[in-house]
């Protein structure tokens, strides 16, 4: 550690009580090599200026809070450390894609609304009832939607997409893939019902592959093929559904 | 602040994590008429059991029962738990983990499709259910999206409750809570409250708990008058990386990893922890013995080779390795693959090459508000669950894989009786409760928002003289000195709270007043804990003083009891008897054959 040695961050900041529009402020913060840039960010806050305004809480790459654009790319600032970039200065900007709060902090409203809307619970037609034991489900199974049961809700994916900025109705990366987790688990029955929002409009046949979404997925999680996995489940269903005729035998 | 709406529900939940959201589902599927609100400072998902990875407790092999998983609990909470609720717990974690797997829940499984189980420290058999090592995250994540199938679940996310309201007749009847978008004071009312708000382990400089867990709950029930009880127990987790206090999971150990000291000795063999068996021995891991023995027990041996000159020193202060080369790449990936990330992003190691350095930190309070075996606080219609209460089953010390289980069982138990209460007493006045709330705002202006005070003590300058007083003088070993010069400081920064002063004096988000408010939970926390300790005048668990090396059954089989005094002064210290039914206090014995049978059962 020296901590003779500084850096610049440079921080978006906007205020919706005083600010027009945004504007850029320069923070000289120790250089720290064990620093992640969230840990510059607490200490300006703690230290030079109170009013600074961003979210953090694990500071261990799991709570999801911390997603910000580092220099132009959507990362998880606790995940992320100062001698990454040393000693140039970094710009650190609140997730793009998503309306402002205040700083640093985006509203959350549409994303928990596209969550919500895939129905990310387990569907099944039977009485809830734990005294049978566990559902039995096979290593086998479990693997079939492990990695899509590993979102963190960071939201990087739709900060990287190029869809998610511009299509309402386009669910997005996370949620598709949590709706994919659910169709892909041996103990839900709920697929028809997903599908029935997922079918609809823009929500999944909005994504054009571009693939960002897995690129900058903190935890490996593989949101653009659950939604080409989804797309080809929801290929036959619209041809069943929509395109063949009723009784056609499809 | 400016006053913002009134908002009713039947009853109120404040916390979003395991329990505030276990015991949500619990009320609104029960109830479907009933209202339930959910009010959290964070996003549900963001809530501090999202960070936990070994796994969770409940008998369900055929090889283990009901009766170990109660020994061990009590065997580990050094008798200071109370058997009714331990009995209720063990009893109804089986089924409440069934549920959660009927929820989603990506458990582990064997290869015959049933869950899975590992070993953890201080327990007979293994029965820690895994989903490998992010168990807490996929707990949380499956509860809160299952929260989302209920329509009569209203949650009010970025909201910073500060205040409990009570009514004319004494009964809890909502909260205040900032609305952090707008700042705004709104009147959330109910006709009972639940407090799931967790723990508080940000009282100490290094810990593993995320910003959030400032112990706002407890706070906000110690000054309604609720006692807060066995605060003096605070768990050390012996295997947290150096520099951020980030956990290295338990079971790393329970997998088969070991603990050496800088001469590469397996030096819990020295501590009346059992024999060291190789590695390559097909007993090893051995349970209830060695790397598997109880977590205050490890953190007592690491500081005691410490002041032996057997530990190493590093930048971030002294460490020991955990190894788990042996258990190979193959294995660290399949079962504990977060531990490998967070080794290599956090420090710089990759364990299936290298030994991690390691070393004890704050990890849960045992303490919290005093419930009874209802959940039920001494305040009519407020209810508490999860880490922020204390019931108590975790007593002086808490197994590894209890605490999510008890997320579980006790979150639904308290849903469950906080809506009876809310049928049997639905009628409150709403003017009275919405005063209060206005007077709130109105507090928090006055006290935050005095644009003619500046140049005040910065949040900073006092959360970190609190912590230094906290590690320094109520840490793994205390003594009546450490402790009183603990109680002086928290006094002190009581007294200089008040003039601390904000650069942010304004509405939308601000993060630095809510900064504010959790420094003076910390600060009630703090008081709590230190008074405790230092009226505690023997040794028990993870309550270790220096100038009384016993345990002391003839006076101290008690939970302490402190009671805040509004008037700023020190606590007031009670005492409650432990509830013993079937298991007398006997000698705490880990090692070969401990707990099987024998002398202290």
């Amino acid at each position: 550690m020296s901590t003779e040695l500084t850096m610049t961050l440079e921080v978006f900041r906007y205020h919706p009580e005083t600010d027009h529009e945004p504007r850029f402020q320069a923070y000289e913060v120790p250089y720290d090599e064990d620093w992640v840039v969230l840990d510059a960010l607490n200490w300006i806050k703690d230290h030079v200026d109170g009013s600074l305004t961003h979210r953090w809480s694990c500071r261990m790459g799991v709570c999801g809070s911390c997603g910000m654009m580092v220099n132009g790319d959507p990362k998880l600032t606790c995940a992320v450390f100062l001698k990454d970039y040393y000693p140039r200065p970094i710009k650190v900007e609140p997730l793009v894609n998503f309306p402002v709060e205040r700083d640093l902090v985006v509203s959350l409203d549409g994303f928990m609304d596209k969550l919500e809307a895939v129905k990310p619970y387990i569907i099944r037609d039977d009485v809830n009832d734990t005294s049978g034991g566990e559902y039995l489900q096979s290593p086998a199974e479990l693997a079939q939607y492990k990695q899509y049961s590993m979102c963190i809700n960071c939201m990087l994916c739709y900060a990287a997409c190029p869809v998610a900025g511009h299509e309402d109705e386009f669910l997005g990366p996370a949620a598709l893939a949590l709706g994919h987790r659910y169709n892909k688990d041996s103990r839900d029955q709920g697929q028809a019902e997903r599908l029935d929002v997922m079918l609809v409009g823009e929500a999944i046949w909005g994504c054009t592959f571009v693939g960002e979404c897995t690129v900058v997925c903190p935890k490996h999680v593989d949101p653009a093929g659950a939604i080409q996995q989804a797309k080809a489940v929801g290929a036959q269903e619209f041809f069943k559904r929509f395109v063949a005729p009723k009784g056609a035998g499809v | 602040m400016a006053h913002g709406t009134t908002h009713e529900h039947d009853v109120i939940i404040i916390g979003g994590g395991g329990a505030g959201l276990r015991a949500s589902i619990a009320i609104a599927e029960e109830n479907p008429d009933f209202s339930v609100a959910c009010v959290s400072k964070v996003y549900p998902m963001r809530s501090h059991t999202v960070t936990a990875e070994g796994g969770a407790a409940a008998k369900i092999k055929p090889n283990d029962s009901l009766e170990d998983h109660i020994y061990d609990t009590i065997s580990g909470a050094d008798w200071l738990a109370d058997q009714d609720a331990v009995e209720y717990f063990v009893n109804e974690a089986p089924s409440e983990m069934i549920q959660l797997e009927h929820w989603g829940c990506p458990w582990s499984r064997e290869p015959d499709g049933s869950v899975a189980v590992r070993p953890f420290g201080g327990m007979k058999i293994e029965r820690t259910w895994f989903a490998a090592d992010k168990t807490g995250f996929h707990m949380l994540h499956s509860l809160f999206q299952t929260t989302l199938k209920y329509g009569n679940i209203v949650r009010y996310d970025e909201h910073f409750a500060t205040r409990l309201l009570i009514d004319g007749n004494g009964r809890c009847r909502g909260c205040a809570a900032i609305e952090l978008r707008t700042g705004s004071v709104r009147a959330i009312l109910g006709k009972a409250v639940i407090i799931c708000t967790g723990g508080a382990g940000r009282v100490f400089p290094f810990t593993t708990n995320g910003s959030i867990k400032t112990g706002d709950g407890m706070a906000m029930a110690y000054r309604a008058g609720v006692a807060l009880k066995d605060m003096e127990f605070i768990q050390y987790h012996p295997t947290g990386l150096p520099g951020t206090g980030i956990l290295i999971t338990e079971a790393s150990r329970g997998e088969g990893g070991i603990l050496v000291n800088k001469d590469g000795y397996r030096y819990l063999q020295d501590y009346e922890l059992g024999e060291a068996l190789d590695v390559s021995d097909p007993r090893h891991p051995q349970k209830r013995a060695m790397e598997l023995g109880p977590r205050d027990r490890l953190s007592q041996c690491f500081i005691k080779e410490k002041w032996a000159g057997r530990t190493i020193e590093t930048k971030d202060g002294h460490v020991v390795h955990l190894d788990l080369r042996h258990l190979g790449e193959a294995k660290i990936d399949k079962k504990i693959p977060f531990v490998r990330e967070l080794s290599r992003n956090y420090a710089g190691i990759d364990p299936v090459y290298k030994p991690i350095p390691v070393r004890p930190v704050v990890h849960y309070v045992m303490g919290g508000i005093d419930v009874d075996s209802n959940s039920a606080t001494s305040v009519p219609g407020l209810y508490a669950a999860g880490e922020c209460a204390c019931v108590s089953i975790n007593g002086a010390n808490r197994l590894g894989s209890n605490s999510l289980t008890e997320l579980l069982v006790f979150g639904a138990q308290a849903g469950r009786h906080a809506a009876r209460f809310a049928m049997d007493n639905p009628d409150y006045d709403v003017s009275e409760l919405e005063a209060q709330a206005e007077d709130e705002g109105a507090r928090i202006r006055r006290a935050w928002f005095d644009t003619s005070r500046r140049n005040g003590e910065r949040i900073v300058t006092l959360r970190t003289e609190l912590h230094d007083a906290m590690e320094n003088g109520a840490g793994i070993y205390r003594n009546a000195d450490s402790l009183q010069s603990a109680c002086e400081t928290v006094a002190d920064l009581r007294a200089r709270y008040r003039s601390v002063t904000l650069d942010d004096h304004t509405n939308s988000f601000n993060t630095e007043l809510t900064a504010a408010l959790e420094l003076g939970s910390l600060i009630d926390v703090a008081e709590a804990m230190a008074h405790s300790a230092i009226e505690r005048t023997e040794s028990r668990g993870s309550h270790q003083r220096l100038d009384h090396t016993e345990r002391n059954d003839d006076d101290f089989l008690a939970h302490s009891m402190a009671y805040h005094r509004p008037d700023g002064s020190p606590p007031r210290i009670e005492y409650k008897p432990v509830t013993i039914t079937k298991w007398p206090p006997g000698a705490r014995t880990y090692g070969a054959g401990s707990g099987l049978k024998g002398e202290d059962r």
